[in-house]
């Protein structure tokens, strides 16, 4: 069987080009979706807080958890992961409207994810993990942790309440929760 | 027979002793998540089976038969001696006692932290000491290779050594480049706050590092395969390697961009800025480079075996492929399932869509497919074909064998497929059990019970397999001589630059990609100064 070693090398040089070029394509796809379309993973720059004290004192107290319209329109959800439970359990949120979570844990690594959604970060202690996202349909996501965080990791599951822009009703501080059962 | 049979039969059974004990616990993790009842299931059962079908399945069961692997490739492919057998002998006896550490602190419970075992979650001081000397014993290994390579190199000026060793030398290069990261973490960070020597971690410290580890750590982990498919199947099949230099050339691609990628890992982190993660991200895509040169070159050698054996056309040469032959078997089946891993591997890495899977079922079913389905079907028909050199005896059934083949790629897929669609609804990873009686959860039952089966198949499979080794030491002496080991010939020889015959200059190249990737990740916690997270021992009960 007589195949020269030109004919391989030119061979193989084809297929490299070819593969270079897929490879490109597809970085050129990633890099468009980020700075074209802004779809880039989550906590663009990096804040720190300190977990042995975040619930003493800073915008992760308790009082301050939940869903809140800040002054300037914009709606934030802060929720503080810890073994093995959310804080708080259950978060609302407006239909349509850009949300962003700021997520911080006093103890050991959790993950979060909203399912039937894009919204999933880790949540490492030390750091604030900050999500943005627009929630298209109403109705109750769950919000598990997907990071092993001890024994009762399981267990640690919350929700989140998407409901119309209509009944987003937050009180006079700007906070709003989730209305009971 | 082979002068050192007898350290790489210790080296391999250890490997597969673990395996099959590991994916008994892994069918039994996956029945304890099913909707339907398991025995003994519990919390703290179900943790601690994770971090030991973890750890025997990405620790004990790689590292041993790479180490045994390369044993024999050192004495077959250069047909020489292997330097210093009595230090092999000690790397494996540091290995097997740092491998039953590992198991005795994980099953007496002080050390549920899974085989990630990330930080502040912290475990028995032990647990870390074990897989340290684990992989103290493979540096040893990595030391054996490099000398055996140069040695070679030293009484054949000129020549070019022969690829299989080549590989197998690049492999070990690339471990201890790999090893860094993790051994960084575990001497500088996780030992010191396992023995209460320290209070509190820099976590986002202790992740980056373990990033460093986290991809490479396969690419050791399938150079195996890629030699199989390069040097043997080629060869059985009949057939020539098209292109030595093409081979070498994608093992030194693994070697350089299997390194500065580890960030890929922590696209979802908050620890990290956007910028590094995209540096690593552009560098992530030119890993797919090397598996894409290595599908051109190995179906083109198979394409000159099928045309020697006669087939004709565009594909009759597929056909005209002697699928008998198990390693041959092997290689169809380990390209199929990578056709899937690599599909899945591509949303992972692509930066945005990482946030639809990370954490999920997806990526359980990614690793699952990709490495136990595409690299540990290879392990078994590199055994088979090996084994017949360590015992002196030939298999008593090909049949047997192949049976054993098909059953694991078969029943990987029934494992993983559903596990791929969970995930991509959202089904979340390391999870003990879940609430069926939610409408949310309710519908995933049918897909539990489909990947179950696949459970059920691999775990035939892999008794099959031990069996299958079995038999050859309790076959009688073949009457016919076992035919030597024979790599695969080139259709072109010589012409081998002398970059492609060594490492120095590679060397360089990942030091400075490794630099320029991740000495500012590493270098940020020590400018920025985040607050630390105090330890949390699993290893007392509280
Ligand atoms: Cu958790
Ligand atoms: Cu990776």
């Amino acid at each position: 069987m007589a195949i020269d070693e030109h004919s391989v090398a030119r061979s193989e040089r084809r297929w490299a080009t070819a593969m270079i070029t897929a490879s490109a394509t597809l970085l050129a796809a990633i890099v468009y979706a980020s700075l074209g379309a802004h779809i880039t993973p989550p906590s663009n720059s990096l804040e720190t807080v300190d977990p042995a004290t975040l619930h003493v004192a800073g915008e992760f107290v308790e009082a301050n958890l939940g869903t809140k319209v800040e002054s300037g329109g914009e709606v934030v959800a802060r929720i503080v992961t810890a073994q093995f439970a959310f804080q708080p359990a259950c978060v609302v949120v407006p239909q349509d409207t850009p949300v962003t979570f700021r997520i911080a844990s006093p103890d050991v690594i959790h993950g979060v994810m909203i399912l039937g959604t894009n919204v999933n970060s880790m949540v490492v202690p030390g750091y604030v993990s900050r999500v943005r996202t627009r929630f298209q349909d109403t109705g109750d996501m769950l919000m598990p942790c997907h990071e092993f965080c001890g024994l009762g990791h399981s267990q640690m599951l919350a929700h989140v309440r998407v409901v119309a822009k209509a009944d987003f009703k937050p009180d006079a501080n700007g906070r709003a929760t989730c209305a009971p059962e | 027979m082979l002068r050192n049979s007898r350290l790489i039969l210790a080296h391999l059974w250890l490997a597969f002793a673990a395996f099959g004990a590991a994916i008994v616990l892994g069918l039994w993790q996956m029945w304890v998540r099913s909707p339907f009842a398991a025995p003994l299931a519990s919390s703290e059962n179900y943790f601690m089976s994770v971090t030991a079908h973890g750890s025997a399945m990405g620790y004990v069961l790689t590292t041993f038969f790479i180490m045994g692997f390369g044993y024999f490739v050192a004495e077959t492919a250069l047909s020489r001696p292997l330097p210093f057998p009595r230090l092999a002998w000690t790397g494996f006896t540091l290995g097997i006692v740092g491998a039953l550490l590992v198991v005795a602190t994980v099953f007496s419970g002080r050390a549920t932290v899974l085989f990630t075992f990330y930080p502040p979650l912290t475990a028995t001081p032990w647990f870390y000491v074990g897989l340290v000397m684990v992989v103290v014993g493979s540096w040893i290994w990595c030391a054996l290779m490099l000398v055996a390579m140069a040695g070679w190199k030293r009484d054949n000026p000129g020549q070019a050594v022969p690829l299989a060793m080549f590989a197998t030398t690049a492999n070990a290069v690339l471990w201890l480049w790999t090893t860094v990261g993790v051994a960084a973490e575990l001497l500088f960070i996780v030992i010191p706050a396992a023995f209460g020597w320290t209070q509190a971690v820099d976590v986002g410290l202790t992740r980056t590092l373990f990033s460093w580890t986290l991809h490479a750590i396969v690419y050791f982990w399938l150079i195996p395969a890629y030699i199989a498919f390069y040097t043997m199947a080629p060869q059985l099949a009949g057939g020539r390697l098209y292109s030595d230099l093409m081979a070498r050339i994608s093992f030194v691609a693994f070697l350089i961009y299997g390194l500065p990628v580890g960030l890929h890992h922590l696209f979802m982190d908050p620890e990290h800025a956007t910028g590094f993660k995209s540096v690593q991200m552009v560098l992530t895509v030119l890993v797919a480079v090397p598996t894409l040169l290595t599908v051109f070159t190995v179906c083109a050698s198979m394409e000159i075996a099928g045309r020697l054996r006669g087939g004709r056309g565009l594909l009759g040469w597929v056909a005209a492929l002697p699928w008998k032959q198990p390693l041959v078997l092997a290689t169809g089946l380990s390209f199929f399932m990578l056709w899937f891993g690599g599909f899945g591997g591509l949303i992972n890495m692509s930066y945005g869509m990482n946030a639809m899977v990370h954490n999920t079922s997806w990526v359980t079913a990614h690793f699952h497919m990709i490495f136990g389905g595409s690299v540990v079907i290879m392990y078994f028909a590199i055994s088979y074909e090996i084994w017949p050199r360590l015992t002196g005896r030939m298999a008593p059934s090909l049949g047997l064998q192949r049976a054993q083949l098909w059953s694991w790629a078969v029943g990987m897929m029934t494992l993983s497929l559903p596990w791929h669609w969970l995930g991509l609804k959202g089904q979340w990873r390391r999870v003990a059990q879940f609430d069926y009686t939610d409408p949310a959860i309710s519908w995933w039952t049918p897909w539990m019970a489909m990947s179950l089966v696949g459970g059920i198949l691999l775990v035939g499979s892999a008794f099959l397999f031990l069996w299958n080794l079995a038999s050859f030491h309790r076959a009688g002496r073949s009457a016919e001589a076992v035919p030597p080991m024979n790599f695969a010939v080139a259709l072109h020889s010589g012409g081998t630059p002398a970059a492609l015959n060594g490492f120095r200059i590679w060397n360089i190249l990942v030091l400075v990609l490794m630099v320029a990737a991740y000495a500012f990740p590493i270098a940020q916690s020590f400018i920025v100064k985040p607050p630390y997270a105090v330890v949390h021992r699993v290893d007392r009960t509280n």
